[in-house]
């Protein structure tokens, strides 16, 4: 049971139509996640991260985004093909989710108690009075203390901190199997950041959540997922189990990320950076899109653009790897 | 030698939203700054580091204290006095698509400063211009086009080649990479050093990150609720920190190497609200050695090794 893949992404290609004519945003990703499991997908603004989750969750408005091949599996049933309704019904059950700005996720003209409890009223057939008691557990859960009180207040009332244990409760109150996290901690300050995240590793072990997290903190992967994907304009081009990315990383601009963190130079020296920008979706071109900022680049590479290919112990996109 | 800029019991108070009291945004802060240096300032949202940095250049006006530039007392200066030190004292915002006007191009952006302040013939401010763009690391062509052409890290790019056109003695950095992703945060990083050590640029480098503060200091002062809670060497700060807050900080900075697990120190609830600071040291409701004292007696700034703490248990934290 163990080695099934609880969610299977196979070839997910994502187009926007736009003025100047359609655009490829995530390109031929695919990645697996077992029930239980962690996966951190990273990458910087524009890589297409936040669009692959929401394309998961089928939140992205057709037209103008539109699934232009591969499947998501989820549990076995292809959620690329599920009609809107189904989407509901899986939503917030069996799939719960976190984002990263808990005022714009929350509606701000409902008492806490009832945006915890709406899920539980349509996915479990509960009156409202039913299910106080599941939600008093469920923010107790999430740490939230005097829990009868803050079911009467309303978001703006909370600090940012508070709102985002309560977009958690959400998310969990269902109990799903898998959560979705598009950069939870984001818009956090620092020392409540480190609360949403060992909150999320709690849960996560508790409740034997599958954990698909979307970020930019190669930190915050670091503590929390047993693997990471990669991501660089529409593509993964690293993936594996976290502690051997790290390690070893492949992929020149895996490299690159790991090694421009201030966290990891020593203090006055340069930063080791990578030159350049990040191609916008519609000119990243044939070959590898990093070709033109990569150290490490071949004439192959503008032209050929690499799959993934296993590299000691993970797999990276590049024809001139890290070794 | 006189530092280069000094903060003397700086203060910023505001009413409060209920008319009744007072927040104190900013609270009693000294601080200096030496020529050449770079004084980093971290802390969380609304501890009042950003009100401090736009009191420091007087673009607001402190309810009491003094800020001394090169020995001048800033606040006694004439609004047209005040004026002419800004080509001295120059400040670079976090967000590049707010700071800069949308209708005027690169090179009208970047000559703005000149413009204002008369410097030069119209060739000259040209020739300075096209000088700028290229210190910056801008490619020379795109004098002409508009700031939305550009991404976040080239319109920072953009916004610092407008702060050193005067040629500053001082440069203010409110968050200047907090917007950026990380491969452009390390470009943007190391042009600033080049620029320090080509210009003889000292900076205030006000930031929530640590790691980037740390990189980029030679002292840092760590805020909380409007008062300076540590300040010192940023090797001792950030290395050996005294105060229970700042340690708390280090430790909520997630391990980037996954081999080694991480406690860390989490602290309880919320930064409270600036309109209603606890009696006492306004940290004891989330510190985690707090005695009867911290709750009745607020700490002074207590000298440990080579920084300062607010702290009654200093050195026993």
């Amino acid at each position: 049971m163990s080695e099934h893949a609880l969610l299977r992404v196979d070839g997910l290609t994502v187009g926007f139509s736009t003025e100047q004519g359609p655009v490829r945003v995530v390109e031929d990703v695919s990645f697996e996640l077992k029930a239980g499991h962690t996966l951190g997908l990273v990458g910087e603004s524009g890589c297409g991260k936040s669009v692959t989750a929401q394309t998961i969750m089928r939140l992205l408005p057709s037209p103008p985004s539109r699934i232009d091949a591969g499947r998501i599996l989820f549990d076995g049933k292809d959620l690329a093909a599920a009609t809107q309704r189904e989407m509901q019904k899986i939503r917030g059950d069996r799939i719960g989710m976190v984002f990263q700005e808990p005022m714009t996720s929350l509606n701000p003209t409902l008492r806490i108690g009832e945006q915890i409890a709406e899920p539980l009223m349509l996915h479990r057939g509960l009156r409202r009075a039913e299910a106080d008691e599941q939600v008093i557990g469920v923010l107790k859960q999430v740490g939230i203390g005097n829990a009868e009180r803050r079911l009467l207040q309303y978001p703006h009332e909370l600090s940012g901190g508070l709102r985002q244990r309560v977009m958690i409760a959400m998310a969990i109150i269902c109990k799903p199997k898998l959560l979705i996290a598009d950069e939870p901690t984001t818009a956090l300050d620092v020392t409540i950041q480190a609360q949403i995240m060992e909150l999320l590793k709690a849960l996560q072990k508790e409740l034997g959540l599958a954990v698909l997290l979307i970020t930019h903190d190669l930190g915050m992967v670091a503590e929390m997922c047993e693997t990471i994907a990669v991501m660089y304009a529409g593509r993964i081009v690293e993936t594996g189990r976290t502690v051997d990315v790290f390690a070893n990383p492949h992929h020149p601009y895996t490299y690159g990320l790991l090694t421009s963190s201030p966290r990891r130079a020593r203090k006055g020296e340069r930063l080791p950076s990578i030159p350049g920008l990040v191609p916008p979706p519609g000119a990243r071109g044939q070959g590898c899109s990093f070709a033109a900022r990569c150290p490490n680049v071949l004439e192959r590479c503008r032209v050929d653009a690499p799959p993934l290919i296993a590299l000691g112990k993970d797999a990276a996109a590049c024809w001139n790897p890290v070794p | 030698m006189t530092p280069l800029l000094e903060a003397r019991g700086l203060s910023k108070f505001f009413p409060a939203r209920d008319g009744k009291g007072l927040v104190r945004a900013v609270n009693d802060v000294s601080l200096s700054l030496a020529e050449g240096e770079t004084l980093g300032i971290v802390g969380e949202s609304g501890c009042g580091k950003s009100t401090l940095a736009r009191m420091l250049m007087r673009l607001i006006e402190p309810s009491g204290g003094k800020v001394l530039f090169q020995g001048e007392d800033l606040l006694s200066l004439s609004r047209a006095a005040m004026r002419q030190k800004r080509r001295d004292i120059q400040i670079v915002f976090q967000d590049p698509y707010a700071s800069l006007d949308p209708r005027m191009n690169i090179a009208q952006i970047i000559a703005e400063p000149l413009d204002i302040h008369g410097i030069g013939s119209t060739a000259e401010r040209a020739a300075k211009v096209k000088d700028l763009i290229a210190l910056v690391g801008l490619d020379p062509a795109s004098a002409t086009r508009y700031p939305h052409e550009f991404s976040g890290g080239q319109r920072q790019r953009i916004g610092i080649a407008r702060a050193i056109a005067l040629e500053p003695r001082l440069v203010v950095l409110d968050e200047p990479v907090s917007a950026l992703d990380v491969s452009i945060q390390s470009q943007i990083l190391n042009l600033l050093d080049d620029l320090k050590l080509r210009l003889r640029l000292s900076y205030v480098f006000i930031s929530h990150d640590l790691s980037v503060v740390q990189h980029v200091s030679d002292r840092v002062a760590v805020m909380y609720l409007g008062r300076i809670v540590e300040e010192g060497p940023a090797d001792a700060v950030l290395g050996a920190p005294k105060h229970p807050y700042t340690q708390a900080l280090i430790s909520a900075i997630p391990e980037i190497d996954p081999t080694r697990r991480k406690t860390h120190v989490l602290l309880p609830g919320d930064p409270p609200n600036p309109e209603d600071v606890p009696p006492g040291c306004a940290f004891n409701p989330r510190c985690l050695i707090a005695q009867d004292i911290c709750r009745r007696d607020e700490p002074p700034l207590r000298s440990s090794g080579a920084s300062r703490a607010r702290c009654h248990f200093v050195d026993e934290a």
